[in-house]
């Protein structure tokens, strides 16, 4: 029994080292997000560890998405959306500054609920990217293009045929594709909106364990309804309720041992 | 209780079937008819020759000059169509995507001018002529033309764009694309098929329309070589030879129909094939 809280307690100095003491790559201070009259994100403030997997877990309609979307600026796209605060990513604050906004975004690959993949084939998908950011060298884009599909274990599976349409691929394949696509402009995080939601359970095996490698070189924001998902990926989960932070911390903690009513009765539901 | 539901379901496909099948069967009723009666007429004099003097009493010739008047017509207000109508229909789906209510707005005023009758547009486009001091001539019948199918254009591309989802459009700037870079890169090629459809209708309109250019384009037994000079066009052909009391002329309106009915039927078939050919090459 006390191995056991001695584990634990290690585990509560270790996660809250994660966020104070290596260096967290972005930082969310008194965020507020309006649609309207609805108050949608409220004074929302976290630190995002560097190299790590943080999952951000919550209620449908709590906030999650709205919170990735506020990180790589795609409220831009909605007019109802009034967004105060400040996100700090490295020493810049994207929303108070001039920020190049589509260079922000190439620093943040974004995984939706469900693929899209680009109208086009499954090479130009991956070299769009590089495309965008100037790159003309056709050796390096072929090179760019193996690389990430081998990164994201797809290049066997369509070595072959880099020239059909990207829709052809199965909706797994479709997923991982769009991770290379992501992975091929170098970002520093990756916005995971329950990327494993459309996908059967072999497929989302495939994007967990890809994650769980991805961290050597990358930060990732998952967002997920599947605890089991969370449980299994998470170095530091957020719980997130009507807007708010409710609890933040190491995924053994929070889930073992949840401070808030709250947290514990999600626990409880999702379980 | 069960037995009602099964003829309710059987009286329904029933009478979707009748009333899609009447459909095509009206369709093709209106070709018979077109080719009944104007095929004995057709012959290559039609295609190939000009009209020559008495043409409309019976003379010789064909409607070379209105086949060619028609596509000078119908292909110069589609390239304008073009141009104006696909950066019209991106803009309201990319740019305003964050307003609504313009969008809203912008699609109404598109409705109300694709629902106004061709004849008021040809209307408007006399009182132009008149202003700027100007003859019938093609130019005229290609602006006003261009003016009563850039809503078509629009309206139709637009609905297509609009049905692409949003998480494609996020995707793409995702990546670091600006939003034209999105829209020309991403949502014209998602919208391709729609844009060909958008410009089919389009064309198809504008070679049809006889109202519009009645009083701009004019008549003239010459093919046109300026845009100053008066153009005849397919429809009016086929009026003014349906209006002749010899039996062989009006013979000759219903094989004019068929040049017509053969010309849209072509560029249908053949945007078609370059439509699936883009996608095979293009999109790939």
């Amino acid at each position: 029994m006390e191995l056991i809280e001695t584990k634990t307690n290690n585990k509560v100095l270790a996660s809250k080292q994660i966020v104070s003491e290596a260096s967290s790559i972005l930082r969310v201070k008194d965020l507020n997000v309006f649609a309207g009259h609805h108050h949608i994100l409220k004074n929302v403030e976290l630190e995002i560890p560097r190299n790590k997997i943080t999952v951000l877990i919550g209620p449908s309609g709590c906030g999650k998405t709205t919170l990735l979307k506020c990180i790589n600026k795609l409220t831009d796209l909605y007019k109802e959306l009034k967004v105060s605060g400040s996100i700090f990513i490295d020493k810049d604050d994207i929303l108070n500054t001039d920020t190049n906004i589509p260079a922000l975004r190439q620093k943040m690959g974004l995984l939706s609920q469900r693929p899209y993949p680009l109208p086009v084939s499954i090479y130009k998908n991956v070299a769009y990217g590089l495309k965008l950011k100037g790159v003309r060298d056709k050796k390096l884009i072929d090179f760019s293009v193996e690389k990430h599909l081998r990164e994201v274990g797809l290049w066997e599976e369509v070595k072959n045929r880099l020239n059909s349409p990207a829709t052809r691929l199965s909706i797994g394949q479709q997923q991982r594709l769009c991770l290379a696509r992501g992975l091929a402009v170098k970002p520093s995080i990756i916005l995971a909106d329950e990327p494993t939601s459309s996908l059967d359970p072999i497929s989302s095996k495939i994007i967990e364990n890809l994650f769980k490698d991805l961290t050597k070189h990358y930060t990732i924001i998952l967002v997920t309804h599947v605890l089991r998902q969370a449980i299994r990926l998470a170095d530091h989960v957020i719980f997130m309720n009507d807007g708010e932070i409710i609890e933040q911390g190491s995924p053994e903690i929070l889930f073992k041992s949840p401070k808030t009513e709250q947290l514990r009765a999600y626990l409880v539901d999702g379980n | 209780m069960r037995r009602v539901k099964i003829i309710e379901e059987k009286f329904f496909i029933w009478i979707s079937a009748f009333m899609t099948y009447s459909l095509i069967a009206v369709l093709i009723f209106i070709i018979l008819v077109i080719f009944i009666k104007g095929f004995g007429a057709l012959n290559w004099d039609m295609v190939l020759k000009t009209p020559r003097g008495g043409y409309y009493y019976g003379g010789e010739g064909g409607v070379l000059n209105a086949i060619i008047g028609s596509l000078y017509i119908a292909v110069g207000a589609t390239l304008i169509a073009i141009i104006i109508g696909v950066p019209a229909a991106l803009y309201l789906n990319v740019q305003l995507i964050r307003y609504r209510r313009t969008q809203n707005t912008i699609r109404y005023f598109l409705d109300a001018l694709w629902g106004i009758p061709s004849i008021v547009y040809g209307a408007f486009g006399f009182s132009l002529m008149i202003f700027f001091g100007m003859n019938a001539s093609l130019l005229a019948g290609i602006i006003t033309v261009a003016l009563l199918i850039v809503p078509i254009m629009v309206r139709t591309f637009d609905e297509v764009l609009s049905t692409i989802p949003k998480g494609l459009h996020e995707a793409s700037l995702a990546l670091g694309s600006t939003r034209t870079e999105t829209a020309f890169k991403v949502l014209f090629k998602q919208g391709f098929p729609g844009f060909i459809t958008a410009v089919l209708l389009s064309f198809g309109r504008g070679i049809g329309d006889a109202a519009s250019v009645l009083f701009t384009a004019g008549y003239t037994d010459n093919i046109p070589v300026n845009l100053d000079e008066p153009a005849a066009t397919l429809p009016l052909a086929i009026f003014f030879q349906l209006g002749s009391p010899i039996p062989e002329v009006r013979d000759r309106a219903f094989a004019s129909a068929i040049i017509l009915t053969g010309i849209i039927l072509t560029i249908s078939i053949g945007a078609r094939i370059l439509s699936k050919r883009y996608s095979r090459t293009n999109l790939t």
